[in-house]
């Protein structure tokens, strides 16, 4: 059993707080990914849990095993840096080894186990070389690799997948994904970018100034945000916001009304903000009117910005969309797809 | 399109330090091999060589020198590197450490030779400090000329204590090079601090321990100030002995012959190290 417990974690710098109160719980063999933007916490979250950072207060235990208090080299977990730091002085063997003869394991099981990890990740071939003479997705299988065949339950990764290029990212994603399929590891991944984050995670945990935002699976967290910064973090392009209130069966703000059907009676003048998803709107004949400001073609569909009142909206529509800018139009929205945030902390409302 | 300017820049930027290399080293060095190979009268000769070698001294000078660089360097190396790992470890207070270990930097060599003078001579601070303990009865004769022992090892602390701080200095400096992941991944992956010296640490301080290898080596085989404010002409060594030719004896050509066989062995040193601590073709990141 190797559950991760992250229990009222605080980190400060001098008079910074990196990390206010964390609580998180990782299930044995989960994929957990921390996502958010830059500086929000997340490297300092997993080196805590690492030991390469030391909390202020709060508790970490890994399976069974309080290990707040333990160096790195005694948690036993594993670790793929940002920055691979994979050795320049070893050659890729000795890297991938390097973790199982600190270990002291005996020489033939440290052999068979550095030509497994190569297995996996494709790097029989250069297990003489040296880093310098690897390319950048090379290097970074070489980081993946040595953590892998030290067969630690705990797999930390921080965004592991930053340095490479786009081509090379969609592939090392796909790679990693199917690693952990299939060696089940419970992982911390670590990253800002949210199309990793939903295509990796079992579940992600949003954070957001030191705070966890929202935890949940990568669809409940894009279909259901918690808050507005979520649905804004989430998605590309982001989740639509219209600001306004409910008056006379409708979500009226400033230039526009959307008809509501069903909506609690107590929430009759609220000040609230709508989210919308770009693929929940269509392009109809009539209904909430619209200007057209930009139009992108992105192959499989066409990216429509509007002016929405004096909002900008993001619509998807097919990709032969016969819209030009400064056009007017009207839009629908699907009322089940609308989310609702308060105006003033943006939380989530439900109607 | 680049400009002229831009162009000649880094040959105008070059210019200052290739004059003074050229002024100073090159110059004199050529000027010094010719002496050591012209004879007194006119001509090419290698008479100078010969009366080096049938020197007395020559062959005391030789041997000092090689103990001297064989006892001093190693001992450098390794104190500066414990003081540099020390302080690399950023402890509390670890800069105040840096400080005291940087005085000597500011001292001339010929001053250091004086100071532990007054350290190990008859009524000097070494002897009343044991006197005053108790330790002897009568001072004991440091430096005498028939206790070699006792000079050599003033030599070598004086030494030590002198010029340990600038091999100190390029280490730290080559430790502070290698980026932070480097330590915590060691740390990570199981090293502890001493494995983590030896597998990760040290190998990446190769190009800085080449260094100061190659600059301590060069400055031990012209070891003479602290020698001759120590030892006097008692411990001959090559730098000194061709000093003591060129302004005693006044033959500057047997001076130039010395000087040459101290070229020569810095040469092969440097060569050595390259062949032995050069990083590997393959491990230079373009
Ligand atoms: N060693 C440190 N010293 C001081 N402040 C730090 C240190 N590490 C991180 N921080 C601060 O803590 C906050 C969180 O940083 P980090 O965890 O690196 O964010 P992220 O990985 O999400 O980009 C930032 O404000 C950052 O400036
Ligand atoms: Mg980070």
């Amino acid at each position: 059993m190797s559950s991760i417990a992250i229990d009222a974690v605080s980190k400060i710098f001098g008079k910074t707080p990196a990390l206010k109160d964390i609580a998180l719980d990782i299930r044995d063999g989960e994929f957990m990914v921390l996502l958010g933007p830059s500086g929000c916490g997340k490297t300092t979250l997993l080196r805590c849990v690492a030991g390469l950072e030391q909390v202020n207060s709060g508790r970490i235990r890994i399976g069974e095993r309080d290990v707040t208090d333990l160096a790195p080299r005694d948690r036993n977990i594993a670790m793929v840096f940002q920055s691979y730091a994979v050795f320049p002085h070893m050659t890729v063997g000795s890297n991938i080894g390097f973790g199982l003869r600190m270990k002291r394991r005996p020489k033939p099981e440290i052999e068979r186990r550095v030509r497994e990890g190569a297995e996996l990740l494709g790097l029989v071939p250069f297990l003489d070389r040296y880093p310098a003479q690897l390319s950048g997705g090379q290097r970074q299988r070489v980081a993946v690799a040595r953590a892998l065949v030290m067969d630690a339950p705990v797999l930390l990764m921080d965004e592991p997948l930053s340095n490479l290029d786009a081509l090379l990212r969609l592939q090392a994603r796909a790679d990693l994904k199917r690693l952990h399929k299939e060696v089940k590891r419970t992982t911390i991944y670590v990253t800002h970018d949210q199309v990793e984050a939903m295509s990796m995670g079992d579940r992600i945990a949003v954070m957001r100034e030191g705070a966890i935002e929202q935890l949940g699976a990568p669809m409940e967290i894009y279909d259901n945000p918690a808050t507005q910064f979520v649905g804004g973090f989430i998605g590309s392009p982001p989740m639509n916001f219209l600001r306004g209130a409910i008056r006379d069966g409708s979500f009226t703000g400033d230039g526009f009304a959307v008809p509501i059907t069903r909506m609690r009676g107590d929430l009759q003048g609220r000040e609230m903000v709508l989210g919308v998803r770009a693929e929940h709107i269509t392009i109809a004949d009539d209904g909430i009117p619209a200007r057209v400001m930009v139009v992108e073609p992105l192959g499989s569909h066409a990216l429509v910005t509007v002016l929405v009142g004096k909002t900008a909206v993001k619509v998807q529509a097919p990709i032969d969309v016969a819209v030009r800018p400064d056009q007017a139009i009207n839009l629908h929205f699907d009322e089940a797809t609308l989310r609702w945030m308060d105006a003033g902390t943006g939380s989530a409302i439900q109607r | 399109m680049r400009t002229r300017t831009e162009r000649f820049l880094p040959f105008a930027l070059l210019l200052p330090t290739i004059a003074f290399l050229t002024l100073l080293i090159v110059i004199p060095m050529v000027q010094a091999l010719l002496l050591s190979v012209m004879a007194e009268s006119d001509g090419l000769s290698l008479d100078n060589f010969q009366r080096m070698f049938a020197d007395v001294n020559f062959s005391d000078a030789w041997r000092n020198t090689l103990l001297l660089l064989i006892l001093i360097v190693p001992l450098q190396i390794v104190l500066a590197l414990v003081m540099a790992l020390l302080i690399n470890s950023r402890f509390r207070g670890h800069g105040i450490f840096l400080y005291i270990y940087a005085i000597p930097l500011a001292i001339s060599d010929l001053a250091a030779g004086i100071l532990w003078l007054a350290v190990f001579t008859e009524r000097g601070y070494l002897n009343s400090t044991l006197q005053n303990a108790g330790v002897i009865d009568q001072p004991v004769l440091w430096l005498s000329f028939d206790n070699f022992a006792g000079i050599l090892s003033a030599i070598v602390i004086a030494e030590s204590w002198r010029a340990t701080a600038l091999v100190l200095v390029i280490l730290i400096a080559g430790l502070q090079l290698i980026p932070r992941d480097f330590f915590e991944a060691a740390d990570l992956f199981g090293a502890n601090r001493l494995r983590r010296t030896v597998h990760v640490v040290l190998p990446l301080l190769r190009p800085s321990l080449q260094s100061a290898l190659i600059i301590r080596t060069i400055f031990a085989f012209q070891t003479f100030a602290v020698v001759f404010a120590l030892a006097g002409r008692n411990m001959p060594v090559l730098a000194g002995e061709a000093y003591t030719w060129y302004a005693t004896n006044r033959n500057e050509h047997v001076a130039a012959a010395y000087a040459v066989v101290v070229l020569g062995l810095t040469v092969v040193a440097i060569i050595v190290y390259l062949r032995v601590l050069g990083l590997r073709e393959a491990e230079v990141q373009r």
